[in-house]
């Protein structure tokens, strides 16, 4: 699928600059960037100046908009990952394409790039079918279709809220896999899209993501924060739980999540072994996690995405808060999250 | 365009897995003339062949291959008055051969199946490719981006509960096909000409609490875990459908499997599915069924077993007295279809005494 066959007017890129130079990470995108807007975001507590090559049309974020946006200056809520958080609040597109920026573009097994935002774009658009698996996977692909003993009523599928791709090479897995797997590298391309089924949770990791901003846009919450949380993915949890809130809003307003296709390739940074030094607060954390999700029923008052972030959080307070203060500051994370995303965007 | 394997020059697997433990279950009203293709991955395993359609035809068998056939008569003696749940003129019969199975595994394929090539060229052990699903652990809990966490190159992936990676034990493999997919009559009048050209190089567990359409042509399943639920139903001659034989026990074994916290898989292996039915046949076969699955999906969905089910069997009755409930009043096949699943497990017991089963499930 070509970019030409979406419209790049509905995009906005968002890009999380957590290093200053992302000269060969945006010219190694530049062919499948191009057209597009880009959104950057400093990390606010990044010092040193972005350094940014000509020829894209990007909009530059940093800590004094946070600020001015949040009316104060304490601008915690995106620090480190979380910046492009900011990208997503002040983005008036349709949909967000977000690619960390130690990603580059995979290529296919026939050897050819792969257009990542082009891909996760056609997710987006293509409905999703959570309520049935179809064992051909994505339905609407070329060459595919609903199998025999696919219930007719539900071929129309439903709107697709997120699309998460996956990651050649480096992937992602947690710190004590990847140290005690320090040779694996991820060569198997799977070649499908599909959709998470309906109640089904996952681990959906923000390296490689894009969503229906105006259908889900609130619902992608700068949340949960663990402690001595890092610039390496090893060291954060932001997107895991922003991940279960958002599929759990997703189940709960009808739509689908996708996982699969786009791959980007991802390259070494960082070190796991160094990154298990640091206590790893995120597996206590999503232990209690779980069973919390599992349970949870948002109630049928709640029929936008605000009031499902707001139910959300009063739940997590309720329920978790007394096993973990990092639970009590994410579900007050995301009730600010929720009247600042209503302020910023009040006129649309 | 894909075509099946070339297998003439591969040797018959030396080292087969299972080889004493797993019985090939085999639907025919034809020939097996396709079982000369599979004989480097199949002839060291026992076949079971239930040969449906007129018994007085001679089914020949090639040589080199150990077997047992059933034929209409054969299941007549049997299994008396209870061969009335055993459906004739439909591959559904092919349950039939997992009853008297006395083995722990079963594979069952069609026999329009061929060998399949994957990406490389080489030709697809399909069998092989079931045993390492069925022996390694399933994950319905949690749904790994990543797809099949213990194969070689795969793990789980950051954010994936520590205390979810053992994963729960397999009941059910579910393979794929290339080239000739597993349309209904309708997409088929539709796309008469799709052939599925693309090899997903996944295994994944299908998610608890979700069901799909499960197509009996190639598929292994553990035999001692959830064998009696493996009924095909009451379809073909004198019945008012076809075609959803594999896809009624699939939704059954989908209820009970995630009540009783057993994983089902899906995805490789291919097979190469070579043959075409009649879409216009598939059609009136099919017509009822697909009015009937908008109401049965739900059924299915909304089942909810008893905790004292903790048996297949008991779990297989409590649906069955479900079905009669809820169902009969769709149509009234499905009282029928409801007794005919308390006969199945009436005859499995009978063949299966539970002194035996525990032996067979020591082996």
């Amino acid at each position: 699928m070509s970019s030409d066959e979406i419209n790049k007017n509905e995009v906005d890129i968002v890009i999380g600059a957590l290093n200053a130079d992302l000269t060969p990470f945006l010219n190694t995108w530049k062919p499948f960037f191009s057209g597009f807007h880009l959104i950057i975001v400093k990390d606010p507590d990044l010092k040193e100046e972005l350094n940014i090559p000509q020829g894209f049309d990007v909009d530059i974020y940093s800590k004094i908009d946070m600020e001015k946006t949040l009316g104060s200056s304490d601008s915690a809520m995106f620090s480190g990952y979380s910046c492009r958080y900011f990208g997503y609040l002040v983005s008036k597109k349709k949909y967000i394409v977000s690619i960390d920026d130690d990603c580059v573009p995979a290529k296919d097994p026939r050897g050819f790039l792969v257009d990542a935002v082009s891909q996760h774009v056609n997710n987006l658009e293509r409905p999703a079918t959570p309520l049935f698996f179809n064992t051909l996977y994505d339905p609407y692909r070329e060459g595919a279709d609903f199998v025999r003993g696919y219930p007719f009523s539900l071929r129309s599928g439903v709107p697709c809220a997120a699309s998460c791709g996956l990651w050649l090479n480096l992937a992602d897995l947690d710190a004590p896999t990847q140290a005690l797997k320090a040779e694996q590298r991820n060569t198997s391309y799977v070649d499908a899209v599909m959709t998470v089924p309906l109640k089904a949770m996952l681990p959906i990791s923000g390296i490689n993501i894009s969503f229906n901003r105006e259908l889900i846009g609130p619902a992608l919450v700068p949340a949960l924060r663990i402690a001595g949380e890092g610039r390496v993915r090893w060291e954060t949890l932001e997107d895991v739980w922003c991940g279960m809130c958002l599929k759990h809003i997703s189940d709960h307003l009808g739509y689908g999540v996708k996982t699969g296709l786009p791959y980007v390739w991802r390259n070494e940074r960082g070190d796991a072994v160094e990154s298990l030094r640091k206590k790893w607060e995120g597996m206590k954390l999503m232990e209690k996690s779980v069973p919390f999700f599992e349970s949870l029923k948002l109630p049928e008052s709640a029929v936008t995405v605000g009031d499902c972030v707001v139910e959300l959080a009063k739940a997590v307070k309720e329920q978790l808060g007394s096993d973990d203060p990092a639970f009590t500051q994410a579900a007050d994370a995301m009730v600010k999250w929720v009247q600042l995303w209503s302020s910023v965007n009040s006129s649309g | 365009m894909v075509d099946p394997a070339n297998t003439v020059g591969i040797p018959v697997n030396p080292t087969p897995l299972l080889k004493d433990e797993l019985d090939i279950v085999i639907p025919t009203i034809r020939n097996l003339d396709f079982l000369e293709m599979w004989r480097p991955f199949l002839q060291p395993y026992h076949l079971i062949i239930v040969q449906d359609g007129d018994p007085t035809k001679k089914i020949h068998v090639p040589e080199g291959y150990d077997y047992e056939l059933y034929n209409r008569n054969d299941i007549n003696r049997i299994l008396g008055p209870k061969a009335s749940c055993i459906s004739f003129k439909d591959s559904a019969c092919r349950c039939f051969g997992y009853m008297v199975s006395k083995k722990k595994y079963i594979f069952t394929i069609d026999d329009d199946c061929f060998v399949a090539k994957d990406p490389s060229g080489k030709a697809v052990n399909a069998l092989e490719q079931h045993i390492k699903n069925l022996l390694c652990p399933s994950t319905p809990l949690f749904f790994n981006t990543l797809y099949d966490p213990y194969r070689e190159g795969a793990d789980f992936v950051r954010g994936y509960p520590f205390s979810l990676r053992e994963g729960v034990t397999t009941a059910v493999s579910h393979g794929l096909w290339l080239n000739i997919p597993d349309y209904d009559a309708p997409t088929q009048l539709v796309k008469p000409k799709e052939r599925n050209t693309r090899y997903v190089d996944a295994v994944m567990t299908i998610p608890k609490g979700t069901l799909f359409p499960m197509c009996g042509m190639n598929l292994a399943f553990d035999r001692d875990l959830i064998g009696p639920a493996m009924y095909f139903g009451l379809m073909g001659d004198g019945q008012p459908i076809g075609r959803y034989d594999d896809m009624w026990a699939g939704w059954c074994i989908k209820v009970i499997c995630d009540h009783l916290g057993l994983g089902v898989k899906t995805g490789l292996p291919y097979i190469y599915h070579s043959k075409a039915s009649n879409p216009f046949v598939n059609l009136k076969k099919e017509y009822k069924g697909i009015f009937w699955q908008e109401e049965i999906i739900p059924f299915f969905q909304n089942a909810k077993l008893s905790k004292e089910a903790t048996t297949v069997q008991q779990c297989y009755i409590e649906l069955s007295k479900m079905v009669k409930e809820k169902l009969s009043s769709l149509d009234p096949y499905f009282d029928k279809l409801a007794d005919a699943m308390v006969t199945w497990i009436e005859a499995w017991d009978e063949l299966n005494p539970p002194a035996a089963a525990a032996a067979n499930s020591k082996a």
